[in-house]
């Protein structure tokens, strides 16, 4: 019976022409799903903004002037900006990642438009003005990576060269004539002495696209050698080259710059990268056995280093309170956070000025006073979400390098809280990073926000191709 | 990749479970003990948030607090800060100290003691800010001036007292200071101040009423012993002692001579009486001898020697020395040898003699108020102890009053009324100046004031400055002050 054959043709043909336009409709019917989310979580986190900064208004001054339009619409804006161009160009992006990041750095603004106000700080002297101005460069530049990146695939190709930047950018503070004097570590750079700039928060972006791209091409020569010794398949000599070559690279970071954090970062990154990619246990025992003699070499050979350690485990003695480079700061900062307890004493009633570097280093301690445990643990919640939400991201990828990629860069997020937070609640001795999205200061916010396009890219990538066959 | 993700994952987790740990450590488990912490300024700063209570003398506040600008929210203000000095000290949060009433009566100052616990809570439920309750002194504002512009600028201190009661009625000191100084809040400005007045050779930080370094109080000490000659029951007013111009101490070559150089009066032999209203050195000296140091020493201590008062202030005990030699027990006959005294404790002397031999504890303190002006807490009169009996309370009284009418008192007179005195002028060293005593009460009949001064540095004049000269009119002003109130 051939006669059904052209009606069953037809009827395939009749069936996919259908498909089409049912899938035409549905996506008319329900338009960017995400992107409403997104929406909806937006508001609540312009809600939680304007609150935040109306309790500071009244904490403080107690009245609520004008000017919390200025902070509460700026940040609004920015962000809506972004979410208007992600829903024309990425609409399938994770729509958690940017109220997160909205939420937190408009804590940041209030709280350090809160010390700002103690400090009788204002117009472009306050550093809450010069940080929503960050805000604004941070999101612009995300907005522009998010339509500039179509397929964040072509970083892949770049990999030596990005690899190749990021080590530029970290050495970039060691340069004569660009090396901010004044500062206690040497991650300033300064362009003609008025725009300043820590190098190395853009560096640990570019050392995770290297990274990511590296690992996929050496994966798996990586993988398919090693010897067996103790239950698992420890690296030929030839393959411990890359690690050691980042181990020196992080040591030269914690010797040269005076920078104890970065060096650990970049190292932490790269271990954690380098596990994802093989799956070797090897390779982390390996990495924190090396990271731990990197420590403990840089406490011998460079006294800050010492000092930072013994402030840490002295932190309590009268002593090393009193003592240049003693533990004033730290102990002040969880006088703070002790002074706070479960439930804060409420925004602008706090005493967090009093802690040295309030608006940076120590933002946390400063939220926790005035938030008390709660908003503590709301804060590291919503890092654990977005944290989450990468390696989700990461989980979900469609290929190798899009994996590593969003990965290294959650990771960073997670670490960098670690050892921020976990250096001013005197968990780990306190090394100097950026606590991500709060802390005042452009590098990191435009390097953080940077980071958000970039999950935001994979995020979209992941939805909107086809699955893959091969996981 | 699946399985590292999720490992790596369960990692971050296992990070941020240890800062949920080490932030619930520091904000729940050890916030009391971070807030209790000697370098936490946090919770120092919080116990000056609380408006403290006022010092109030006479209806008036003499020390209060008024809202500041500063992180310590209020600032510390001080009325005639120099006259009362010595009674409210200071207190500052940038020194980290307090002394006086400011120190001694800090809790409730504060609002922090433990009577005030429902207070606390009342003022958390009604939604009110925490504020210090009041401190009322005993002290008159009226005998407080009187004693500090008669005292004016000689160094030494007053005391006043009311002897049925105890009551210290004015307490002032010189030199002194100014509190609104030593409150301020400009570091830099308060530690130069206070480095100054430690640095100072006079002393002005000493409160000469109840501490400083004592003075010998010389011939004001014969009324301790005169009294335990009559506590004995073997001597009268009437008792004599023989009468030379000097006399070698027993087991000694050192001579005692009498302040007039020669005998005491024409006779043969001295009476107590005359001894004491002479103020002769040589009969109280033998008379001494005679009771021994054990008898003396009894009395003085019923009088106040060698006791602990916290009035609230610490008050340095006088001293009557322990286990003496007979030529040593001579010299405190007289006031002298290693006797130590307070204003204070001259002042108890008087005012035991006043009341009829019963010896009231000395403090400051009436009341404590509420923030809202109701009554937290009264201080009620206690008895210290009985010095003597009421017979020879009376017989006292009568030598000290012939002492004021027709003896070595006479500056303390006042027009019509029977005042009891005794003068001092006690050597402090060869060529040292001497120090200059008053001591006394008024009315004789029926006391209501006893007063103490002291002068050092023998008032300016070295060794020609005399007691009654310099001190008893300073004496006389006080009581006048309390009488004509």
């Amino acid at each position: 019976m051939k006669a059904t054959d052209p009606i069953s043709t037809m009827d395939t043909a009749q069936i996919r022409a259908d498909t089409t336009v049912v899938k035409a409709l549905r996506k008319l019917r329900m338009p960017q799903t995400q992107r409403n989310r997104e929406l909806a979580l937006l508001l609540l986190a312009f809600v939680i903004n304007g609150s935040a900064l109306a309790l500071v208004q009244l904490g403080a001054l107690g009245e609520i002037q004008w000017t919390i339009l200025i902070y509460v619409g700026a940040l609004a804006a920015l962000t809506l900006v972004l979410h208007i161009v992600l829903r024309f160009t990425a609409p399938q992006a994770d729509p958690i990642v940017v109220p997160i990041a909205t939420v937190l750095t408009g804590l940041g603004i209030a709280m350090i438009y809160r010390i700002d106000l103690y400090r009788g700080h204002e117009g472009w002297d306050a550093l809450s003005t010069r940080q929503i101005a960050w805000s604004a460069i941070a999101m612009a530049l995300a907005v522009t990576v998010v339509v500039l990146l179509r397929n964040y695939r072509v970083l892949f190709r770049y990999t030596y060269l990005t690899g190749l930047a990021g080590i530029v950018l970290l050495l970039l503070p060691v340069v004569p004539g660009l090396a901010l004097q004044d500062a206690g570590a040497a991650v300033w750079v300064s362009i003609g002495g008025i725009f300043t700039f820590q190098p190395a928060e853009i560096a640990k972006i570019c050392l995770a696209v290297f990274f990511a791209g590296y690992l996929v091409r050496t994966r798996e020569s990586l993988l398919s050698t090693g010897h067996r010794f103790l239950g698992m398949t420890w690296p030929r000599a030839r393959e411990i080259g890359p690690i050691l070559v980042f181990w020196v690279l992080s040591l030269g970071i914690i010797v040269l710059q005076r920078d104890l954090g970065t060096g650990i970062l970049v190292f932490g990154m790269f271990v954690a990268m380098i596990y994802t990619a093989t799956g070797r246990t090897s390779w982390v025992l390996l990495g924190v056995g090396l990271a731990a003699a990197g420590v403990a070499i840089a406490a011998q050979l460079m006294p800050y280093v010492g000092a930072r350690i013994a402030a840490w485990w002295h932190a309590f003695d009268p002593a090393m309170i009193e003592a240049d480079r003693g533990s004033y700061q730290l102990v002040q900062g969880i006088f703070g956070l002790a002074q706070g307890g479960l439930i804060g004493t409420g925004l602008g009633q706090g005493r967090p000025y009093l802690t040295p570097l309030s608006q940076s280093d120590y933002i946390l301690p400063s939220l926790g006073e005035e938030l008390g445990l709660i908003g503590v643990f709301a804060i590291l919640c919503l890092y654990l979400i977005f944290v989450s939400r990468g390696i989700r991201i990461g989980l979900t990828g469609q290929d190798d390098f899009g994996k590593l990629l969003a990965t290294g860069l959650s990771f960073t997020i997670a670490l960098q809280v670690f050892i921020m937070v976990g250096g001013v609640t005197r968990l780990i001795p306190l090394t100097g990073l950026t606590t991500p999205f709060l802390a005042a200061g452009g590098s990191s916010l435009v390097a953080n926000w940077i980071i958000v396009a970039l999950l935001l890219r994979v995020s979209d990538a992941v939805r909107t191709s086809p699955r893959a066959v091969i996981g | 990749m699946t399985r590292e993700l999720r490992r790596l994952w369960i990692v971050v987790l296992a990070m941020f479970l240890a800062l949920f740990a080490a932030t619930s450590w520091i904000q729940v488990v050890r916030a009391d003990e971070l807030a209790a912490n000697s370098a936490n300024t946090r919770a120092l700063y919080d116990s000056y948030q609380v408006q403290r209570g006022a010092i109030i003398a006479g209806g008036t506040a003499i020390a209060s607090s008024v809202p500041s600008d500063d992180v310590y929210s209020f600032q510390r203000v001080y009325t005639d800060p120099e006259m009362w000095a010595p009674v409210t000290g200071y207190i500052n949060p940038m020194l980290g100290s307090a002394t006086g009433i400011e120190q001694a009566m800090n809790s409730v100052l504060s609002g922090t003691s433990g009577s005030q616990f429902l207070q606390r809570i009342e003022q958390i439920i009604s939604g009110q800010k925490p504020r210090g309750s009041n401190v009322v002194l005993s002290l008159d504002p009226v005998v407080q001036r009187a004693a500090y512009d008669a005292l004016g600028d000689l160094q030494g201190a007053v005391i006043a007292i009311e002897p049925a009661t105890g009551r210290i009625l004015a307490m002032v000191t010189s030199p002194s200071f100014d509190t609104n100084l030593l409150a301020q809040h400009d570091s830099g400005a308060v530690n130069a101040v206070y480095d100054q007045l430690e640095a100072d050779p006079l002393h002005p930080l000493y409160n000469r009423a109840i501490g400083g370094n004592l003075n010998p109080p010389g011939s004001t000490f014969k009324l301790v012993v005169a009294s335990a000659a009559l506590a004995s029951g073997k001597y009268t007013p009437q008792s004599t002692f023989p009468n030379p111009a000097s006399w070698q101490l027993p087991q000694s070559t050192d001579f005692v001579h009498n302040a007039s150089g020669g005998a005491c009066g024409a006779g043969e032999t001295v009476t107590l009486a005359d001894a004491l209203r002479y103020s002769c050195n040589i009969p109280m000296a033998m008379l001494a001898v005679e009771l021994g140091d054990r008898a003396i020493r009894e009395e003085a201590e019923k009088y106040g020697f060698n006791a602990d008062f916290e009035i609230p202030l610490t008050v340095t005990p006088s001293t009557y020395p322990q286990a003496l030699d007979d030529p040593q027990t001579a010299l405190t006959g007289f006031g002298q040898g290693d006797v130590r005294a307070t204003p204070l404790q001259m002042a108890l002397v008087s005012a035991g003699i006043a009341n009829d031999g019963v010896v009231m504890n000395p403090r400051m303190i009436d009341r404590v108020l509420g923030p809202n002006l109701l009554v937290q807490e009264s201080f009620d009169d206690t008895e210290f102890g009985r010095a003597l009996s009421t017979e020879d309370a009376e017989t006292m009284t009568q030598m000290m009053v012939a002492n004021v009418s027709n003896g070595a008192a006479a500056g303390a007179r006042i027009d019509g009324i029977a005042v009891a005195g005794k003068t001092g002028t006690a050597e402090n060293g060869p060529t040292d100046p001497y120090t200059l005593w008053f001591t006394g009460f008024a009315p004789a009949e029926n006391p209501q004031v006893a007063v103490a001064v002291v002068l050092e540095n023998g008032a300016g004049h070295g060794q020609q400055g005399g007691s009654d000269r310099y001190a008893s009119p300073i004496g006389k002003a006080v009581m006048e002050a309390v009488l004509n109130r």
